[in-house]
């Protein structure tokens, strides 16, 4: 993989050669603009460009803008620049609008070939990706598990707009949560001595007028986990639409989907198109449909994600049935320390709105002493209804 | 200046660079553009600016982000009390009102912050602002525009133009997903913890009187910790200070007394759980691995 790609001679030298690099990126799902090419051409003088360990660390510096961009960029440079010897013919390629047009709006880092860097779907070696066609793109959606359940079968679009309408109640429900700061408020509890003094300017140092400050409400912020193993799959419908709206309502929310494996979705979910979203998700959703292991799962989430986006100000919202093929003491450590950080914690489980339904699976049984609240939901319309209980919490 | 010669100027100053970040810094000064930092905590995000100031020797200008962070506090503030004390005393002297408005609104009265004091220096100082996913994004925005003009405007004087161009390193921990025009506009690295050459070179850097073998066995049994399942990863402050404690006891050697290691293993684990998870068993046997 060390022998460096040929360019045809016809090529206009080397920054063309970046700006194909750059383009290169950008297709691959790396949010790079023009601005970049730029950049990359400057910081490549700067560095002993002939030498490629060099050139790809300062290519590397400038391209990249957060760890899975900088976990892929070695496979991206390869590809491009040490393409076995092979000659490149044109390097800037003819722009295609289909491919990723949403670099500029989306957050995600991964583009829509989500499964190229996401942990789901990726291959496991980076090491055969120079060999794929000659423009060297890492097309991992070709390797797209056949099995693999298309989530946008499930999800209509209406159902997103009914149930970002009741993410955005369920949001609203959740809004109060004092702020220890006080900011300038027109009725507060303390007096805003600065700007008392400030405005007191205006009138010779007399301070006629005294302004206040409270402690404004913070927005809580809310963390969603799905259970879309086999089990849950008549019930995914609902929980996917309420996800989607989740996100859409509110786009601090963070979401995550588990079966035996945990995948963090909120960038897919971030897609300014609802059902691009949703199959964005149904791309990570690898394993959808199988098996559940709530346990490790939780476990991971407690153990990654959790430390750096649950805070005192959030409510995890846990959707699952509770039916779990590993150790149920597990989930209760997770949940155990996850309300240690301070959070709320909602485990809604589709079972519960049954009649005589009693929490026995071993795994809820474990889960029941950490919960804050456990609800039945359903359909939309019982998670319409959890708005008035969620006002209490 | 070569990025070689930028990393042998860290190493110096006692701060080992890996060969990515060492670059990332060089093309962040040679096209002035700031330098977005992230990485695990305790892996030496902060300690960069602080040595890269003392290479450049140059000031270090830090401002440390939090939650409500805003302008007041972060580019300057009109020093209101001071004002108030001046125009009382104008009173009493008879002063006209125009003179006493071009006085209490002059640069005297004007308390500089952060962000206006970086870019008000005579020579280009370091400007950290630390954790800048701590702070909320209104005030990335604002902190955008202020990197990318240069310049400052307070209405009441004028806008006040950039002196000199900071260097700009940013942290964060990734408590938040910080935005995309944010990360456009800076370079960026992860920085990693410390490979075992890597982290035995600061070892030596720092405390350079631990002696070779001993220094050995901490920086393997710290590589071998941090691969344990723990809460809080250690990071190189406490791979410092655990070094430092076991100096102080005069201890030569890890394996020779598992009771004293579990004692010094307060330096490293730094929650309860963690600290019943690693029993003195699992520490000996840790440190005979490691040795």
């Amino acid at each position: 993989m060390t022998r460096a790609t040929k360019f045809a001679a016809r090529d206009s030298g080397p920054s063309a050669r970046v700006a194909g690099f750059i383009a290169h990126l950008r297709e691959n799902g790396l949010r790079v603009g023009v601005a970049e090419a730029h950049v990359a051409l400057s910081a490549l003088s700067e560095v002993n460009a002939i030498r490629d360990d060099e050139a790809r660390r300062a290519l590397r510096a400038v391209c990249i803008g957060c760890k899975e961009e900088s976990e892929r960029f070695d496979d991206l440079f390869n590809s491009y620049w040490m393409d076995m010897g092979r000659v490149r013919k044109k390097v800037v390629p003819a722009p295609s609008n289909s491919f990723n047009d949403d670099v500029h709006s989306s957050r995600d880092a991964q583009g829509q070939d989500v499964g190229a860097s996401g942990d789901a779907t990726a291959p496991d070696s980076g090491g055969d990706l120079a060999k794929s066609e000659g423009t060297g793109k890492l097309i991992a959606t070709k390797q797209r598990n056949l099995n693999r359940r298309d989530l946008r079968d499930l999800v209509r679009p209406e159902e997103i707009a009914e149930a970002e309408e009741v993410a955005r109640r369920i949001g609203a429900s959740l809004r109060e949560r004092r702020s220890r700061r006080r900011i300038a408020a027109r009725k507060g509890d303390r007096i805003h001595f600065r700007k008392t003094i400030r405005r007191s300017l205006a009138t010779g140092g007399e301070p006629l007028r005294l302004l206040r400050k409270a402690r404004p409400d913070r927005s809580r912020k809310i963390v969603a986990l799905c259970d879309v193993s086999g089990s849950m799959s008549v019930y995914a419908q609902v929980f996917l639409a309420f996800l989607a709206g989740l996100m859409r309502a509110d786009k601090d929310t963070d979401a995550y989907l588990f079966h035996t494996r945990l995948v963090r979705i909120t960038e897919a979910l971030r897609d300014k198109d609802s059902m691009r979203a949703i199959g964005r998700m149904s791309l990570m959703a690898d394993g959808f449909g199988g098996g559940s292991k709530i346990g490790p799962s939780l476990q991971r989430f407690t153990d990654s994600y959790a430390r750096r986006f649950v805070n005192g100000r959030s409510v995890v919202v846990i959707m699952s049935d509770g039916y779990d093929t590993s150790d149920p003491a597990l989930i209760g450590n997770a949940l155990e320390k996850l309300r240690k950080r301070g959070c709320k914690v909602i485990w809604l489980n589709p079972l519960k709105g049954w009649s005589d339904y009693t929490p026995v699976a071993a795994g809820m049984a474990a889960a029941l002493p950490h919960l804050d609240m456990f609800k039945a939901a359903n359909t939309l319309g019982d998670l319409a209804a959890l708005e008035t209980e969620l006002v209490r919490l | 200046m070569i990025w070689t010669d930028l990393q042998t100027a860290l190493s110096r100053e006692g701060y080992v660079a890996s060969d990515d970040l060492a670059v990332a810094l060089q093309l962040a000064l040679a096209l002035e553009r700031p330098l977005l930092l992230e990485g695990a905590a305790g892996v030496g995000k902060t300690e960069i600016a602080r040595t890269l100031s003392a290479v450049k020797n140059t000031k270090l200008i830090r401002l440390q982000c939090y939650e409500g962070l805003d302008a007041a506090q972060a580019i300057y503030e009109w020093n209101y009390q001071r004002q108030l004390l001046s125009i009382r005393a104008a009173a009493e002297d008879g002063e006209t009102g125009a003179s006493v408005e071009a006085r209490i609104f002059s640069r005297d009265f004007l308390m500089e912050r952060p962000l206006l004091a970086a870019i008000t220096q005579e020579t280009p100082p370091v400007l950290l602002i630390d954790e800048i996913d701590r702070a909320d994004e209104e005030f990335e925005a604002y902190l955008l525009e202020v990197l990318s003009d240069f310049q400052v405007s307070v209405p009441e004087l004028g806008t006040i133009i950039a002196t000199s161009k900071p260097i700009v390193i940013l942290t964060s921990n990734s408590t938040r997903d910080l935005s995309d025009a944010l990360r456009r506009r800076c370079l960026y690295n992860y920085v990693e913890y410390p490979d075992r050459a890597t982290e035995l070179a600061i070892l030596k850097a720092r405390c350079p009187e631990v002696e070779a073998r001993l220094a050995e066995q901490v920086v393997g049994f710290i590589q071998k910790l941090r691969e344990e399942e723990l809460e809080k990863t250690p990071g190189i402050a406490e791979m410092l200070d655990f070094a430092a404690a076991l100096m102080g006891l005069g201890i030569a050697d890890l394996t020779e007394n598992p009771a004293v290691l579990h004692s010094t293993l307060t330096t490293l684990l730094k929650t309860q759980s963690d600290q019943a998870h690693i029993t003195p068993e699992v520490a000996g046997r840790i440190a005979g691995k490691a040795a």
